[in-house]
């Protein structure tokens, strides 16, 4: 090898150093915090982190329309102040999600942040929120950030995992009358809060759950679990799936002759408005718990669903009604601290004590753990005019994270698990 | 020169704070940094050893929950490290016994199982893997009472490492145990006529390559504070796998220039580019193309046929007289 | 008793999906040597592409196959411009492959949007048919149906037509073929033609079973490898019996140990390989 090669190949590191050094420093460029103008209030930095990328894209997506419609709407103008929406892709995973809520946090200096989707995203940034004392508007259900492990900047205006399935199995065993059932779900911590919560209501008014069943997350075909469903005295089925699996269940729940046999009551994901246009005739007839539902006639309501037709030419569903709340949410809070975001802890006090009483899904405000309370509304799956719709049947008002139980009995009990609360053989 | 080069190299990593005043950006840097200590690792076996492995995020993630089962059990942080460090090199062996059976494409479907297997494991195995919730620690560890939680001290805790890892690199290309292992990749059979012991040679440097990519988990771990069943993935083997591919495997600077290229678009261009996948495919396929050896051996190799043809152009202009010159 | 006739006739309806997908990448596996990352978003660009036909009218089967042909198409452009080049640089053709596939993603979720996207039965075949004790889908079965006539096909091609004695000629050793006379590269272009083509043709067919959906092909492609290299690359028969190994495996382990549920698929191939690394009925060693 010659001298001229060496020299050559070490020019080209110091190059690909010099590159490097080049990108970086555009970057911290583009970064840096330029003073803002004295006269008026700087605008405020909404941060959203979702989904754009990857299969949980399709929520992701629906939470960024939500978001955006609530802001064009008030003209990207709050409490006086402009608002500037950043908004981060997570790719889906936890790594992806430390990383931009870094950027959002660090580098684009936010002021409030609405997101994550997953609870694994939300469990895997919740020290660093913590930590950078950021206000989070969080779409993730899990639990205990809003109960045994509470995080002080947290705010939940969707449900917890269990929150909507607490009123479904009081339908389901008062107003169906619904005696055994199988529940299945998938195989983690969403699917297990969601069943959990259900088996605890249902068995405690003498329901009794006589198998549990838990698919993978990535499951194309149903069937071995499907073959498990038979038993004496079984009346019903209950599912918790989320994504675009619902869809695929229903589809292989009826080509196997059980749409005939057991009817299907499932929670907020399960029956999510968003997904009616994807639902074949498959689906008609299933019963789902959800925080928000296109039926309920609020003013508010009509306007949102007006203006998510308009965009996107589709019945909005659930994920996209919980960040347009999150949009209302933030302008009451702001409106209740002058405009000032400067304080965060003030500002969280703010955020957390916002009553509404006219919303997409009606009237709601916070427990002192951050997480929402207001209505759930039952819906069934039907055909109107040659399309699916999804009607209210009953709606539950003023429904906590913990249903009827005592706050303190609720926090005694474990998590909601796989194995909790067990099955009585 | 070529000391030069280094020097500057040196000079702006050790400075990168001074020069990079957002936060944000140092964090992008200490990423670069791990995701370039996981690439050596896995071009020990990938460029040198002509072995490629798509399970090598299992060893990976083992690490990161290795470690931070033990600290949430109690035990110090600095045990924990080295306890993660020498259980990942164990399971290295079991996965080199396994695999070394076979090689090329064999021999990446079966540590293709083993990474799924792992993965398999995290996400099944809730009472001690957290399943998809993952594990979390509380605390970076603080070596000699120095906090590592801002980004500033952490950054640095993490050039260390990669600055040893690069000088041990060096040392082990360029020992007789380096040597053998690319003997073994180029011609295999004349090894074992001549007496090598092919397999022992390819086992030790699974060994080694496990070692560095623990390294690696360890500090991703600390850097996170958190471990899910992603970093097992088949999606994180396979994109460590495409740095090492996309900058040049058998060389050192290629795996470094591919973890800088993936981490950045990935990162810093997915906040301009909605669409940061297609450009990483795009830019994986140019790569192939124009530079199918890797980006540093490639763009040598451009910047040496650039050189050759301006100097051609060069002596066209100079008459050389009869008898003088040459090649 | 229901469950295991269920999971019984279900494994075989998904070994014939499975056939459909793995066989095009045997083929291509066996001949060409290119391990093709792609083949999953193959499976997934050709049921999208089905989609739009569908949409635009052109009825069930009619669109399986041009979803098939436009598929194969694609597949020819990519092994003439990309692949061809690259013979025998398997790292090269690793990084070609899956940052195709990461392209391919993308255009799908850009065009085609997040949401999954199911496809309706066809009238005549939407129906449940009674076997024994329990009733099973008739579209599914009618899947095996079409895989075995498939499968018959391909055999007739490989061992009684010309071109499949090329076919097997390039298989067993490539350098002797191309001294034989036998035009290598065509014929490796028709072979990752079919390939991408019965790929894609296997995706619209998975279609009102699976749906359509961002992520299906990092679903699938897994399953491709296990299945062809659990067989042993190059052979039809390999593809067909590990299919069908597959697929029992998936039903039944999941029925019986869900807990173990991705290790059951993978473990069977990890214990053949390690005993016999060219497949069970492969004619390659690597």
């Amino acid at each position: 090898m010659s001298k001229r090669t060496l020299r050559r190949r070490t020019f080209l590191k110091g190059a690909a150093a010099g590159a490097a050094a080049g990108a970086f420093a555009g970057g911290f460029a583009a970064g840096f915090p330029w003073a803002p103008a004295i006269a008026e209030q700087a605008p405020i930095k909404v941060g959203l982190l979702t989904v754009l990328t990857g299969p949980l894209a399709q929520g992701g997506l629906q939470m960024k329309q939500g978001l955006s419609l609530f802001f064009e709407e008030k003209n990207y103008k709050i409490a006086g102040r402009k608002v500037d929406l950043i908004i981060g892709d997570t790719g889906g995973n936890p790594a992806g999600t430390k990383a931009k809520a870094q950027e959002l946090i660090e580098r684009d200096k936010i002021d409030v942040m609405c997101g994550p989707l997953a609870a694994f995203e939300m469990l895997a940034i919740s020290d660093y929120v913590i930590e950078h004392k950021m206000p989070t508007l969080a779409l993730a259900g899990a639990e205990n950030v809003t109960q045994r492990k509470p995080n002080p900047y947290f705010l939940r205006v969707s449900a917890t995992s269990s929150q909507a399935m607490h009123p479904m199995a009081d339908y389901a065993r008062k107003e169906m009358g619904l005696k055994k059932v199988i529940t299945i779900s998938e195989d983690f911590a969403f699917g297990y809060e969601q069943i959990g919560g259900f088996q605890q209501v249902f068995e405690d008014e003498g329901g009794r759950v006589l198998k549990k069943l838990w698919t993978p997350i990535v499951t194309p075909d149903y069937t071995p679990f499907l073959a498990q469903i038979e038993g004496a005295g079984l009346d019903g089925v209950v599912q918790g799936f989320a994504g675009s699996n619902p869809i695929r269940f229903m589809q292989q729940y009826a080509n196997y002759g059980l749409k005939k046999k057991y009817p299907v009551v499932g929670g907020e994901t399960a029956g999510d408005d968003a997904l009616l246009k994807s639902f074949g005739d498959d689906a008609i007839g299933l019963v789902s718990a959800c925080p928000y539902s296109y039926a309920y006639p609020s003013e508010s309501n009509k306007r949102f669903v007006a203006g998510m037709v308009k965009m996107t030419g589709y019945l909005p569903g659930f994920y996209a009604a919980a960040l347009y709340m999150d949009g209302m949410v933030i302008e009451d809070a702001l409106k209740k601290t002058g405009g000032k975001t400067d304080n965060p802890d003030e500002f969280m006090k703010a955020l957390r004590a916002v009553s509404v009483k006219e919303s997409p899904r009606g009237p709601f405000h916070f427990d002192h753990f951050g997480n929402v309370v207001g209505n759930i509304f039952i819906r069934k799956v039907e055909k109107k005019d040659g399309k699916l719709a999804n009607p209210i049947l009953k709606t539950y008002h003023n429904v906590s994270q913990f249903w009827t139980y005592p706050e303190a009995k609720f926090l005694a009990q474990p998590v909601y698990s796989r194995d909790w609360p067990p099955l009585k053989s | 020169m070529k000391r030069v080069a280094l020097i500057l190299a040196l000079a702006a990593l050790a400075t990168v704070p001074l020069w990079i005043t957002n936060s944000y950006y140092v964090n992008v840097t200490t990423q670069i940094l791990i995701s370039a200590i996981f690439a050596l690792g896995l071009n020990v076996l990938v460029g040198y050893g002509g072995l490629v492995s798509l399970g090598h995020a299992g060893l990976f993630g083992f690490t990161c929950y290795a470690c931070g089962w033990l600290i949430n059990a109690g035990v110090g942080q600095l045990p924990s490290a080295i306890a993660a460090i020498l259980l990942t090199v164990a399971l290295a062996g079991v996965f080199a016994a396994l695999s070394l059976r076979a090689t090329g494409i064999t021999f990446l479907m079966i540590t293709l199982a083993l990474g799924q297997i792992m993965w398999g494991i995290a996400y099944r195995w809730i009472s001690v893997t957290g399943g998809d919730n993952g594990l979390s620690v509380s605390a970076r560890p603080a070596p000699f009472g120095l906090s590592l939680e801002d980004p500033v001290p952490f950054y640095y805790a993490t050039l260390i490492a990669f600055l040893v890892v690069v000088v041990a690199m060096y040392a082990f290309v360029h020992s007789p145990l380096g040597a053998s292992l690319r003997a073994t990749r180029d011609q295999p059979r004349r090894m074992t006529t001549l007496g090598y012991h092919v397999w022992m040679i390819r086992f030790l440097a699974f060994l080694v390559s496990g070692l560095v990519v623990a390294i690696a988990g360890l500090f991703f771990f600390y850097y996170n504070k958190f471990v899910s069943p992603y970093a097992l993935s088949l999606t994180t083997s396979a994109e460590t796998l495409l740095m090492v591919i996309a900058g040049g495997t058998g060389t050192l600077l290629g795996p470094i220039v591919g973890a800088a290229l993936v981490v950045i678009v990935k990162y810093v261009v997915s906040a301009y580019v909605e669409r940061w996948n297609m450009v990483l495919g795009a830019i994986f396929v140019a790569i192939v193309l124009f530079m199918p050896e890797g980006l540093v051996p490639g763009s040598t190799r451009l910047v040496r046929r650039a050189y050759g043809y301006l100097r051609a152009r060069r002596s066209r202009a100079k008459p050389v007289a009869q008898g003088e010159g040459g090649p | 008793m229901n469950l295991w006739l269920i999971l019984a006739i279900n494994s075989i309806t998904l070994g014939g999906l499975l056939f459909l997908l793995s066989a095009g990448f045997s083929l291509i596996f066996g001949l060409m040597r290119i391990p093709n990352l792609t083949h999953g978003s193959f499976f997934m660009l050709g049921a999208y592409l089905g989609v739009s036909f569908l949409h635009a009218n052109f009825g069930f089967w009619l669109s399986a196959i041009l979803g098939a042909l436009s598929m194969a198409a694609i597949g020819g452009v990519i092994e003439r411009l990309l692949l061809r080049r690259l013979a025998g640089q398997e790292l090269a053709q690793v990084l070609v492959t899956l940052g195709l596939s990461f392209m391919i993603a993308d255009f799908c979720l850009m065009v085609w949007g997040g949401d999954p996207i199911p496809i309706e039965t066809p009238d005549n075949l939407a129906g449940s048919v009674p076997i024994l004790s329990v009733v099973f889908p008739s579209y599914r079965l009618a899947v095996v149906a079409i895989a075995v006539v498939i499968a018959a096909l391909l055999w007739l091609m490989i061992d009684r037509t010309r071109l499949g004695a090329m076919i097997r000629a390039g298989v067993d050793d490539p350098q002797m073929a191309r001294m034989v006379g036998i035009r290598v590269s065509r014929l490796f272009s028709v072979i990752f033609c079919l390939g991408a083509g019965l790929a894609g043709f296997a995706g619209f067919m998975g279609g009102p079973i699976l749906s359509v959906y961002p992520g299906l092909d990092g679903d699938m492609l897994p399953l491709a490898l296990i299945v062809v290299i659990l067989g042993g690359t190059g052979s039809l028969l390999g593809a067909l019996v590990g299919s069908f190994v597959v697929g029992f495996l998936y039903n039944f382990g999941q029925a019986v140990f869900p807990e173990l549920a991705y290790v059951i698929l993978f473990l069977p191939m990890l214990i053949v390989l390690v005993i016999r690394p060219q497949g069970l009925f492969g004619r390659i060693a690597s």
